[in-house]
């Protein structure tokens, strides 16, 4: 039982919990994604690979990594090997200042948010070097877009983060959620709701900054084949795979941490409503998609697929009924809360891509220059004041 | 002892990034050594609990200048400068300048503490910062009261550097 009580004991199973599992996670947001887009375009989406599809990501996962690794003879290689690596790297060690719930969390330092704007910009690295040392057209041409968008797109995600840090008082991942708990506000509705400039401002600029629809010029399949990592195959384009899909959780993260309260529920200073929205909504959620799935063991072609789905819609019930009970209330709600709300700004980024056409390049960059950085700076200004006159 | 592990750490990725920056032929690959020299250095600050100038020095000058340096690269053709000699044929004051700070490091490193002159009311910089919450905090008190008339002479160099690259630029406004 010592071992428990080491200071460095849950930072590092955590550490380890998030390199492994992440790649898991990052599967199954693809997964999400192909079913919500094919939904919006009215198609079915992965179905073959186990029950609904449900097993896609496994089978991805094993494609690319059996998949023969090409190298382009022109590259240069040392730069083509360490590139995907400096994109997954900082990616994942994004994760080490997130808080999770107000214990679950690698570290907590006074730097938090700027340490996650740090990884983001050296992320880009991984791109640019990606799309140079692939010495071919396209990967180029992608990479110079991607530079260029993503350098103009940080600084009004900065300036948004400015509004959100201005309310908080702090840099520190932790101390902006307890800010937040004693205003008893989410950040994205105070000041009368004058904070929700910022965040809409985080929200287009850090959809950009993860290169999504209708962002996404620097992978523009129809311009420019895959961007950036047209020339990378297997194992390595897996790790660029990953370190895309591990920065757009990171941005949802930061985004439900400064706007969105974190692992705070709705209403965190409203008593009464502590067991409905604690208890009541993590059980609805779990168990509802559990039952709600029971019509689907019918429709499933055969008794393999249907043995799994029910597994799975088991497993779900019974992780739902597990919110009930107290102690388990007390400890998973928090994380619970923070994982839905990232989950919701995932589905709405997905969302975007499915209705929003891209933007050309000169719109792209005049939405960056011309109305975001503006926008943001005149939100700090106005925040500042009125953050001011409200006696804080 | 974990310190001083970090200290030649990032101390080795300093100089081997700075020694690889003006030895290697391709420029990318120089723009690349000096990143490793700047994150090394980025590393130095952390070891001192300058946690605002770590992140400050990976965000500006990694995410924001050698990011656009690789971009100006990139863009234009050096296979040319890569053909020429590289070393310059000024290496008489570049020698000047070695020995001069050679000079230095030795007459610091003979003197020891008394070298230096700190004023008689600082603290151990690790207790100073704990006391007033944070190095952040610290750094935005001194520029917003102490040094606010520099600062914003800063802000001032940087809006006409910004305004002059544009009528550079573009020849009609």
């Amino acid at each position: 039982m010592e071992i428990l009580q080491h200071p460095l004991f849950l930072p590092v199973v955590l550490t380890l919990a998030i390199v492994g599992i992440f790649p898991l996670v990052s599967g199954y947001i693809v997964l999400v994604e192909r079913k919500v887009l094919a939904d919006i375009q009215v198609r079915l989406g992965p179905m073959r690979v186990g029950p609904q599809g449900l097993l896609q990501p496994l089978a991805d996962a094993l494609k690319l990594l059996i998949k023969e690794d090409l190298i382009p003879a022109a590259a240069d290689k040392t730069i083509f090997w360490i590139a995907p690596c400096i994109s997954t790297f900082t990616a994942l060690t994004a994760f080490s200042v997130l808080p999770f719930s107000p214990i679950l969390r690698v570290v907590d330092v006074n730097v938090g948010l700027l340490i996650v704007s740090a990884m983001s910009a050296v992320g880009i690295l991984g791109i640019i070097l990606g799309g140079w040392s692939s010495n071919s057209h396209y990967p180029l041409l992608g990479a110079l877009r991607g530079a260029a968008q993503l350098v103009s797109y940080e600084v009004a995600l900065a300036l948004a983060l400015l509004s959100g840090v201005m309310m908080a008082g702090t840099l520190s991942m932790v101390g902006i959620v307890k800010a937040q708990l004693e205003r008893g506000v989410w950040f994205a509705f105070d000041n009368f709701g004058l904070m929700l400039v910022p965040f809409m401002v985080y929200l287009i600029s850090a959809i950009a900054e993860t290169n999504r629809a209708p962002f996404d010029l620097p992978e523009a399949e129809s311009e420019l084949v895959a961007g950036f990592h047209t020339e990378y195959s297997g194992f390595r384009f897996a790790l660029y795979f990953l370190a895309e899909y591990t920065n757009i959780f990171v941005v949802a993260s930061v985004a439900v941490t400064l706007f969105w309260g974190g692992w705070l529920r709705p209403f965190p200073n409203v008593a009464w409503l502590d067991w409905p929205l604690s208890a009541g909504v993590p059980f609805l959620v779990l168990a509802g998609s559990g039952f709600a799935s029971i019509f689907l063991l019918k429709r499933q072609p055969s008794a393999a697929q249907r043995y799994i789905l029910l597994v799975v819609i088991l497993g779900l019930i019974f992780l739902g009924s597990l919110f009930l009970i107290p102690v388990v209330t007390r400890a998973a709600s928090a994380p619970f809360w923070f994982f839905f709300k990232v989950g919701v700004f995932i589905y709405g980024m997905i969302w975007f891509r499915g209705t929003f056409p891209r933007f050309r390049y000169d719109q792209l960059m005049s939405i960056g220059w011309k109305y975001m950085i503006p926008i943001g700076m005149g939100a700090i200004l106005v925040n500042a004041v009125v953050g001011m006159l409200k006696g804080h | 002892m974990l310190d001083t592990i970090f200290f030649y750490l990032f101390a080795l990725l300093t100089l081997l990034g700075a020694v690889l920056t003006i030895t290697r032929r391709s420029a990318v690959h120089s723009a690349i050594s000096l990143i490793v020299s700047l994150v090394g250095v980025a590393g130095l600050f952390l070891l001192q609990r300058a946690e605002f100038l770590f992140a400050v020095q990976i965000v500006l000058y990694i995410g924001g200048i050698m990011l656009l340096f690789l971009f100006v690269i990139m863009l234009v053709n050096l296979d040319r400068a890569e053909r020429e000699r590289q070393f310059s044929k000024a290496w008489w004051l570049a020698l000047a300048c070695v020995v001069g700070v050679g000079a230095e490091i030795a007459y610091f490193l003979t003197k020891g503490p008394a070298a230096f002159q700190f004023p008689p009311g600082a603290a151990s910089p690790g207790v100073a910062s704990a006391a007033a919450g944070g190095n952040v905090e610290r750094l935005a008190d001194a520029l917003f009261s102490e040094y606010l008339l520099p600062f914003e002479m800063a802000s001032l160099l940087l809006l006409v550097a910004v305004v002059g690259s544009v009528i550079l630029a573009k020849k009609r406004i």
